[in-house]
């Protein structure tokens, strides 16, 4: 069969047959998870000094985010199992950071990559999908990232399995298993099985699923797992799903965690800024969400002795153009006086 | 005099499932108060409690964010279209 697209960097026999490890020694998809532990001191300092905060650092895997892992896991196991063949693009829905991670694991094995996304998703995310060689495919903002679910879901019905393969992040069981088999041993190691409380927002549910069932496994269901969602439908915490009012995921699995924490957008507004200012850590809305979930979460229950670990998952540069880091309190202050002086001269 | 109004997924439970709506007023604040009157629970959506339009709501009077024209206080005509654009859910 002639290869209309080979794909440089997987090691495969001349008769086609994958090798493991699919990646050559040196590969940038060598590098991703392991990530790093850190600990918050500043923002939860009115709590019982017992409490400690560590932050598990995603936006240092290699895209950024704590998508590289899903994503991998799904493309390794496509590749190997010859769903994912030369001639193939990826085509996937998504709002950012899976796109993303499928961009630079595609640019690295040379395989094009597809990414259906609603139109108002931030300009630095569409910025680097197109660096990175991406297609993409906006849908109608007003739907939001359901509206680009069932837009791909048109665009390979009408393919009919020829040009495109999907990961499906939804709904591939790899989602939640690259926690289970990473970010989960990760944390135990990490924490010298000290962790006592597992905090993780929801976006596909893989993070906290596949996590959070290690984490309950490994400590003899000694650990505490806590989801953290957006307190209503409407909200402004990209990445973040409501699952009480959206296609609920496969990938979601409702008896990982013991609790349902709601986040109010304002308030991971907040901890994002002060994340940023206390810390030195800059985090996106998801990471505010989860951080000033936990301090709620531990203040309500009166703990005075634990061991937090929340999922911080990406970096706050995919989002300085958006309302979180443009319109600070003060910097809204200020610019409202601004305009006020200005109108006043005009007058 | 009616403005359109385009109201996203996430805030049509409030709408009767209606993805456009129409509301009288002659600024944005005042077709948002009478939005508020017919479907309600919408202005807490979109507002803070001092008023002002939440961080994370994007309002575009005819495709234009109202935050760089006067905001709430933007003057609207007969004919004139309002969409409320929320920040994008989902997995990442």
């Amino acid at each position: 069969m002639a290869l209309t697209n080979p794909y440089h960097n997987v090691l495969a026999f001349p008769d086609g047959k994958r090798l493991d490890p699919l990646f050559p020694e040196g590969s940038i998809l060598h590098l991703v998870g392991n990530t790093p532990l850190v600990r918050l001191r500043a923002v939860g300092k009115d709590l019982p000094p017992g409490v400690e905060l560590w932050g598990k650092c995603e936006w240092m895997n290699p895209s950024g985010s704590v998508k590289a892992r899903p994503a991998l896991w799904m493309i390794r196991d496509a590749l190997k199992s010859g769903r994912l063949q030369p001639g193939k693009t990826i085509l996937e829905s998504t709002s950012g950071n899976t796109g993303i991670a499928l961009a630079m694991i595609g640019a690295s094995l040379g395989i094009p990559v597809t990414l259906v996304m609603p139109a108002n998703a931030s300009e630095e995310r569409k910025a680097v999908l197109k660096a990175y060689g991406a297609e993409l495919i906006l849908s109608d903002p007003m739907e939001g990232s359901d509206g680009a679910i069932i837009l791909s879901k048109e665009i390979l019905e009408k393919d009919g399995g020829k040009k495109y393969f999907k990961p499906d992040q939804y709904n591939n069981p790899m989602n939640p298993q690259a926690h289970y088999e990473s970010t989960g041993p990760e944390i135990w190691k990490q924490t010298g099985g000290r962790v006592t409380h597992f905090f993780s927002s929801l976006g596909t549910g893989g993070t906290c699923s596949g996590t959070g069932r290690y984490l309950r496994e490994v400590s003899g269901e000694k650990v505490k797992v806590l989801a953290v969602e957006p307190d209503s439908p409407f909200h402004g915490i990209e990445g973040l799903k409501h699952m009480a009012s959206s296609i609920v995921p496969g990938t979601y699995d409702a008896q990982v965690h013991h609790e349902k924490l709601p986040a109010p957008t304002d308030e991971a507004y907040d901890y994002c800024i002060r994340i940023a200012k206390e810390e030195g850590l800059l985090v996106g809305q998801s990471s505010g969400a989860t951080v000033g979930s936990a301090i709620r979460y531990a203040k309500k229950n009166n703990i005075e002795k634990g061991v937090f670990v929340m999922i911080l998952c990406d970096s706050a540069e995919r989002y300085l153009s958006t309302a979180v880091w443009a319109d600070t309190p003060d910097e809204r202050a200020s610019r409202m006086e601004a305009h006020r002086k200005l109108k006043d001269k005009k007058a | 005099m009616p403005v359109r109004v385009r109201i996203p997924t996430p805030l049509r439970k409030i709408t009767a499932n209606k993805d456009v709506v129409e509301a009288a007023g002659s600024k944005v604040g005042e077709v948002i108060d009478n939005l508020e009157k017919a479907h309600p629970g919408l202005k807490e959506r979109l507002c803070d409690e001092g008023g002002k339009v939440r961080r994370f709501v994007n309002i575009f009077l005819n495709d234009e964010d109202i935050r760089f024209l006067d905001s709430l206080a933007t003057p609207v005509k007969d004919g004139d279209e309002l969409a409320i654009v929320p920040a994008i859910a989902g997995g990442n």
